[in-house]
C-alpha cells in the first residue's frame, strides 16, 4: 500500500468570558431557564439593532497579539444569511473580509520536536441559540440563552499532520487563552469547539487533496478518534479508486464513525455582506500597544519565576503552571500565607491524586485559594495533624468548606497537651506490656504499634511527635 | 372651529392656551377619520380608546406645567413600520398580522415624550418595497386629492392621513423618496432627515444603510419642529448620529438673500412632466426674488442611483426580512410537515409579489459568484454619486429640483411594470444613497388639480439650509395667496 | 433581453431566500429578475475602478457598549409573538432526523 500523510486545519470557537453578550446587554451565565437571558436585539425582533461590546473587540486582540497575528486596524463586520431556528435573525453577525487579526502562529512540540502552526485569521462572531429535541411532541424547542454570545473563531493553516500535533496545538491555543483570562476553554461545556478540516495525500506530493470538514468534536479524545477514522475512510476511498467529496460530515463519537451532513436546502452559499447596522472598527496604534502592555505573564515567565522566586523544582512548576487555574490557586494562596513550597507540596500530592481519582481536569477545581492558605497555617501552626489536614483537604476540595470551621465542627484540633498525652500513653504501657517487652529486647517496631495505639485512643488527634517523645521517655 | 384644518403648531399653541383640550383635539381627529377612513384607508390600526386616556394624561401634565411643548397635546399617526409597545404594528404584511412589539421606536418615544398623542398605524407599501402604498396586504390607500389616484409610497397612508386631516402630523421613513414622494403627491410637507439623525432603534428595516424616519406635515415650521422633537443621538443605534445643532426650529427665516442653489440639468429630462417642470422653475424664480442665486450645472451621474440603489435596497432587505420565518413572531403556515417546507410555505404566503421579487433579487445579486459584480459594483457607484453630490455642494448652499416626475398616477397603472415604476424615484434615491437631507414642498398643482412637489436637497448636517429655504418659498406662495 | 434567468437559477435562489413559487410565478420571477439585471448592468458603462466600495456613507467608527449587564429575565415578552411554544421556548418542527 501507498504511504499517505494526513492534512489537517482547524477552525476553533472559543467563546469569550465576557459579562454580557456581542451586541446586547444580555447575561452571558450559563444555564437559566430557555429564553431568560434574552432580549429584543438577540431574539431577533424586527427593529431591534446591534451594538458592539467592546470588549469583545479587547478580549480578540489579546488573544490575537498572544499568537502573533496583524492586527486589523479597520475591521469590520459582516452578515453570514442562511436559515436555521438557533439562528434568530437568519443571519449571523460574523466577519468575512476584514477579521481583526491575520497571519499569525503558535509554536508546539510533539516528542520533542517543536513546530510552528500558522494561524490564517481570528475573526469576531455571535454564538446561535440552542435547539432541545423535545420527544413527547417530536418537535424542536429554541432556547436563545446562547444567543449572542461572543465566539472568537480561529483559523489555522493547514499545518497540521497528525493528531498529537492537534491536540499540541490545541492545549497551546486553549492555555494562551486561559491565561489572558479570555475565555475558560472548556471543551465539555462548548466553551472551547474545533472542526477539524482534513485530507489525505500521497506522502511527496505537492498537492493537497480535497479536504472534508468534521464537526461535532467535544473532547481531545473525539478529536483524535475522529482524524484516524477520517484518515482511514479517506485512503480507503483512495485506494478504491473512488473520489473524496469535499463535505461537512458529523462525528458520532459512540459509533466512532462519521456522516455527511447533506440537504439539498442547505446551499451553502452564505451570501455575505457588509453589516449595515454596526460601524467600522478602527484600532489605532496605541490601542493595540494598551492591549499588549496588559498581557499577562504567559506560562513560560512564569514557571521560570516560580523556580527563582520561590525554588519550585522545574517539574512542580511546569505541573502548576501547566493551567492558568491552578496557578492561580497557587499564587493566591501563597499570598495569603507566604508559603509557597507548602503550597506547592498540597498542589502537587493531594490536589493531583484527588484530580486523577475524580477524573477531573484542574479547571474544575472550585475550592477557594484562600482554604487552601488555611490548611496549611492550620498544619504548620501544629493545630491539626498531618492525617487531619488531608481530611480537611479532601473537604476542602470536594466543599470548598472553611478549614477552621471544618476542625472546630469535627473538633480535630490536635492534642499538644503534654498531661493529657502523659496520661494517655501511660495507659498504653499499662495495656501492653508485651509490646514494652518487645521494644525493650531491642524490636525497634514495636514502638510504632504503641504509637498507633496511643493515637487510636486519642481519636488521631495527638501530635505524633510529642507521643513519640514521650513514648521513648517513659520506656 | 375646524380643529382639524390647523397645523400641528397652531393646534399645540391652542391647546397650550387652554382654548382646546387635548381630549377635543383627538376627538376631532377620529372625527375625521370616521368621515374619511372608509374612501382613503389611511390607517391600518386605530387606537381610540388608548388615544382618549393618554390624552387625559397629557391634559393633566400640561395642567401641571410639565409639558410645554410646541407638540403636546398634538395627535398623530405612525407609519405601520415604526414598533409600537402594545399595538399591532404589521409593515402592511400578511407575515406581521398579529404581531404585536413589546416596545417602542425610539423616534415614537421621543414624540410621546414630547406630549404627543399616537391615533393609529398609518398603511403603506408592504415592507416600504413600493411606490404607491398599493402593494399593502390591508388595501391600498387613496389620494386624498382624487381618489382614483395613489397618493404615492410607501409612507402613503403618512401622507393621505395628513392631506385628508385624519391627524396633525405623521411620521413617515424614507428609503428611496418613501416621505417625499407621497408628500409630493399629497400636497404635502414631508423630510427626510440626514441618515443619523433619527434614530432607527424599533424601524422595522428595509434597507438598513437608507433607511431614515422623517416627519409628514402640514408646512415647513411643522416639519422643523417635528424633527425637532425626534431627533436625537441614539445608543442603541450604532449608526446614530451625534450632533450638536438639534435646534431645527432656528432656521424658520424667511430670508434666502445671497442663497446659492444648483439646479442640476440632468433632472430636466425627457420624461420629467412639463407642468412639474413649470413648477420646480416657478420655485427656482420665487427664491431668486427673494435674493438667491440660482443657477442650473451638471450633477451627472443621476440614472445610475436607480440600478445602484435597487441592488443595494434589495441585498439588504433580502436579509433583513429573512427573520420572517414563523418561528418567534408573526404568520406561520397552518399546514406543514418538516422545518424547511414551514419556511418556504410560511414565507410564500405571508410576503406579497412585490416584496418576495425583491427578496429574490437580493439574494441573487449576494449569491455566489455575482457579489462583486453587482453588490460591489453598486457600492462603488453609490461612492461616485456621493462624490458628485460633494463636488455639488462646494459651489452650491443647496439642491433644487423635481421630487417624482409626474403627479400621482392612477391606481392601478403602475405595478405591472416594475422598471417604470422604479424610474419614478429618479430624483429622491440618490438622496438616500448619499445619506444627505432633503424636503418636499408643495409648489403648485397640474392642470388634473393633482399637487407638485417640490424638492429641496442640502449638504450632509445642513438640514436648516433646507429649512431656511423651504420657508422662504412657503411664505412666497402665502402671500401670493393673500 | 441579455440576461436569460433559467428555471435552475429561480429554483435556487428559492432555497437561498426560502421562498417557493408557483410554476406562474416562477415564470414572472424569471422575466422579472431578467428585466431587472439587463436594467442594473446599465452600471457596467461606469468605470468604477480604483473607486472602493461605500458601505457606510458616514465616516463614523467605534460605536461600542461597555460590558455591562443591563437587561433581565423578559422572556413573557419575547416568547409573546410565538406562534407555538412551550416551556418558555420557541417550538418549531423538528431539526434532527
Amino acid at each position: 500500500m501507498r504511504e499517505y500523510e494526513t492534512v489537517i486545519g482547524l477552525e476553533v470557537h472559543v467563546e469569550l468570558a465576557t459579562k454580557t453578550k456581542i451586541f446586547c446587554g444580555c447575561s452571558t451565565a450559563f444555564g437559566g431557564a430557555p429564553n431568560t437571558h434574552t432580549c429584543p436585539v438577540c431574539t431577533g425582533m424586527p427593529g431591534s439593532l446591534p451594538v458592539l461590546n467592546k470588549q469583545v473587540v479587547e478580549y480578540a486582540m489579546a488573544v490575537g497579539l498572544a499568537t502573533n497575528c496583524a492586527i486589523t486596524q479597520n475591521c469590520k463586520f459582516d452578515r453570514k444569511n442562511y436559515f436555521y431556528p438557533d439562528n434568530p435573525q437568519n443571519y449571523q453577525i460574523s466577519q468575512l473580509y476584514y477579521p481583526i487579526c491575520r497571519n499569525g502562529h503558535v509554536d508546539i512540540e510533539v516528542d520533542g520536536v517543536k513546530k510552528s502552526i500558522g494561524i490564517h485569521e481570528i475573526h469576531m462572531e455571535e454564538d446561535a441559540g440552542k435547539l432541545i429535541h423535545d420527544e413527547w411532541e417530536d418537535c424542536s424547542l429554541v432556547d436563545f440563552n446562547r444567543s449572542g454570545v461572543p465566539l472568537i473563531e480561529i483559523v489555522s493553516e493547514p499545518d497540521m499532520r497528525s493528531a498529537e500535533e492537534v491536540i499540541a496545538y490545541l492545549e497551546k491555543l486553549r492555555m494562551t487563552i486561559q491565561y489572558l483570562g479570555a475565555s475558560d476553554c472548556k471543551m465539555q461545556e462548548g466553551s472551547m469547539r474545533a472542526d477539524v478540516n482534513i485530507s489525505v495525500r500521497e506522502v511527496g506530493a505537492s498537492e493537497f487533496g480535497t479536504r472534508t470538514e468534521m464537526k461535532n468534536l467535544n473532547s481531545f479524545k473525539s478529536i483524535a478518534r475522529a482524524i484516524e477514522g477520517e484518515r482511514n475512510r479517506q485512503i480507503e476511498l483512495i485506494e478504491d479508486g473512488k473520489k473524496v467529496v469535499q463535505e461537512t460530515r458529523r462525528w458520532d463519537d459512540s459509533k466512532e464513525s462519521s456522516y455527511a451532513m447533506r440537504s439539498k436546502e442547505d446551499a451553502q452559499d452564505y451570501r455575505y455582506f457588509p453589516e449595515p447596522d454596526l460601524v467600522p472598527i478602527v484600532i489605532s496604534d496605541e490601542w493595540i500597544a494598551r492591549v499588549k502592555s496588559q498581557q499577562p505573564e504567559f506560562r513560560e515567565e512564569k514557571k521560570a519565576r516560580y523556580q527563582e522566586e520561590f525554588g519550585l523544582p522545574e517539574y512542580d512548576a511546569d505541573i502548576i503552571t501547566g493551567t492558568k487555574h491552578l496557578a492561580d490557586i497557587f499564587e493566591e494562596a501563597t499570598k495569603i500565607c507566604g508559603k509557597p513550597k507548602k503550597v506547592s507540596n498540597w498542589i502537587m500530592g493531594e490536589t493531583m491524586r484527588l484530580l486523577k481519582e475524580k477524573e477531573m481536569d484542574p479547571e474544575d477545581i472550585t475550592f477557594a485559594p484562600e482554604n487552601l492558605a488555611k490548611i496549611v497555617n492550620l498544619a504548620d501552626a501544629g493545630t491539626i495533624n498531618n492525617t487531619a489536614a488531608k481530611e480537611v483537604f479532601e473537604a476542602v476540595f470536594n466543599d470548598n468548606v472553611d478549614p477552621d470551621v471544618y476542625v472546630e465542627e469535627h473538633k480535630m484540633k490536635q492534642v499538644n497537651d503534654e498531661g493529657a498525652l502523659r496520661e494517655a500513653i501511660e495507659k498504653v504501657i499499662a495495656e501492653n506490656p508485651q509490646s514494652v517487652d518487645d521494644y525493650h529486647n531491642g524490636k525497634e517496631k514495636a514502638i510504632g504499634f504503641l504509637v498507633g495505639q496511643t493515637m487510636k485512643a486519642m481519636k488521631g488527634k495527638a501530635n505524633p511527635a510529642m507521643v513519640n517523645q514521650i513514648l521513648k521517655e517513659l520506656l | 372651529m375646524d380643529l382639524m384644518s390647523l397645523t400641528a403648531v397652531e393646534l399645540g399653541r391652542k391647546i397650550k392656551a387652554k382654548e382646546v383640550t387635548v381630549r377635543e383635539a383627538v376627538l376631532a381627529a377620529y372625527d375625521k377619520i370616521d368621515e374619511k377612513e372608509a374612501e382613503l384607508n389611511c390607517y391600518v390600526t386605530t387606537t381610540k380608546e388608548a388615544a382618549l386616556a393618554k390624552a387625559d394624561e397629557v391634559q393633566a401634565k400640561i395642567d401641571a406645567g410639565e409639558l410645554t411643548g410646541p407638540l403636546a397635546g398634538v395627535p398623530v399617526a405612525i407609519k405601520d413600520n415604526m414598533c409600537t409597545k402594545g399595538v399591532l404594528t404589521t409593515c402592511s404584511s400578511k407575515i406581521l398580522e398579529n404581531f404585536v412589539p413589546t416596545f417602542t421606536a425610539e423616534a415614537v418615544i421621543n414624540l410621546e415624550k414630547a406630549g404627543a398623542v399616537i391615533l393609529g398605524k398609518t398603511n403603506m407599501d408592504e415592507f416600504a418595497m413600493g411606490s404607491t402604498t398599493e402593494t399593502s396586504h390591508y388595501g391600498a390607500t387613496k389620494n386624498p386629492w382624487n381618489t382614483k389616484h395613489v397618493p404615492g409610497g410607501s409612507s402613503g397612508g403618512s401622507a393621505a392621513a395628513v392631506a385628508a386631516e385624519e391627524c396633525s402630523f405623521a411620521l413617515g421613513s424614507d428609503t428611496g423618496g418613501s416621505i417625499r414622494q407621497p408628500s409630493s403627491y399629497c400636497g404635502v410637507t414631508g423630510m427626510k432627515p440626514t441618515y443619523g439623525t433619527v434614530s432607527r432603534y424599533g424601524l422595522i428595516a428595509y434597507g438598513s444603510s437608507l433607511d431614515q424616519i422623517g416627519p409628514i406635515a402640514r408646512d415647513v415650521t411643522d416639519c422643523a419642529t417635528i424633527l425637532e422633537a425626534i431627533a436625537s443621538y441614539d445608543p442603541k443605534d450604532s449608526t446614530s448620529i451625534k450632533r450638536d445643532d438639534y435646534d431645527f426650529t432656528s432656521a424658520l427665516v424667511d430670508d434666502v438673500k445671497g442663497m446659492k442653489i444648483g439646479i442640476p440639468k440632468d433632472y430636466l429630462i425627457e420624461g420629467l412632466n412639463p407642468e412639474v417642470k413649470d413648477a420646480i422653475m416657478n420655485a427656482a424664480h420665487k427664491l431668486e426674488e427673494k435674493g438667491a442665486v440660482v443657477e442650473e450645472f451638471d450633477l451627472s451621474l443621476v440614472e445610475y442611483a436607480i440600478p445602484a440603489y435597487y441592488v443595494i435596497a434589495c441585498a439588504e432587505a433580502s436579509s433583513n426580512l429573512a427573520r420572517f420565518d414563523g418561528v418567534k413572531y408573526g404568520y406561520r403556515t397552518p399546514e406543514y410537515n418538516e422545518l424547511h417546507e414551514m419556511y418556504k410555505k410560511t414565507r410564500s404566503e405571508g410576503f406579497g409579489p412585490e416584496v418576495k421579487r425583491r427578496i429574490m433579487l437580493g439574494s441573487f445579486v449576494l449569491s455566489s459568484g455575482y457579489y462583486d459584480a453587482y453588490y460591489l459594483k453598486a457600492l462603488r457607484t453609490k461612492a461616485l454619486i456621493k462624490q458628485a453630490f460633494d463636488k455639488a455642494f462646494s459651489k452650491y448652499d443647496i439642491i433644487l429640483g423635481p421630487v417624482a416626475p409626474t403627479t400621482a398616477p392612477e391606481i392601478g397603472s403602475s405595478l405591472a411594470d416594475p422598471i417604470k415604476m422604479y424610474l419614478g424615484d429618479i430624483y429622491t434615491i440618490s438622496v438616500n444613497l448619499a445619506g444627505l437631507p432633503g424636503i418636499s414642498v408643495p409648489g403648485g398643482f397640474d392642470s388634473k388639480v393633482l399637487p407638485i412637489g417640490v424638492q429641496m436637497i442640502g449638504n450632509c448636517f445642513e438640514e436648516k439650509k433646507i429649512i431656511r429655504a423651504a420657508y422662504a418659498f412657503e411664505q412666497s406662495l402665502k402671500a401670493e395667496r393673500i | 433581453m441579455a440576461n436569460i434567468i433559467s428555471d435552475e437559477t429561480i429554483d435556487y435562489v428559492g432555497i437561498l431566500a426560502k421562498l417557493e413559487l408557483s410554476p406562474e410565478e416562477k415564470e414572472e420571477a424569471k422575466k422579472d429578475m431578467g428585466r431587472m439585471l439587463d436594467y442594473v448592468d446599465m452600471l457596467n458603462e461606469l468605470d468604477t475602478s480604483g473607486v472602493e466600495p461605500m458601505s457606510h456613507v458616514f465616516p463614523v467608527n467605534n460605536v461600542f457598549r461597555e460590558d455591562v449587564v443591563t437587561n433581565g429575565d423578559d422572556r413573557d415578552n419575547i416568547t409573546a409573538n410565538a406562534p407555538q411554544k412551550k416551556d418558555g421556548a420557541f417550538m418549531v418542527p423538528k431539526t434532527f432526523v
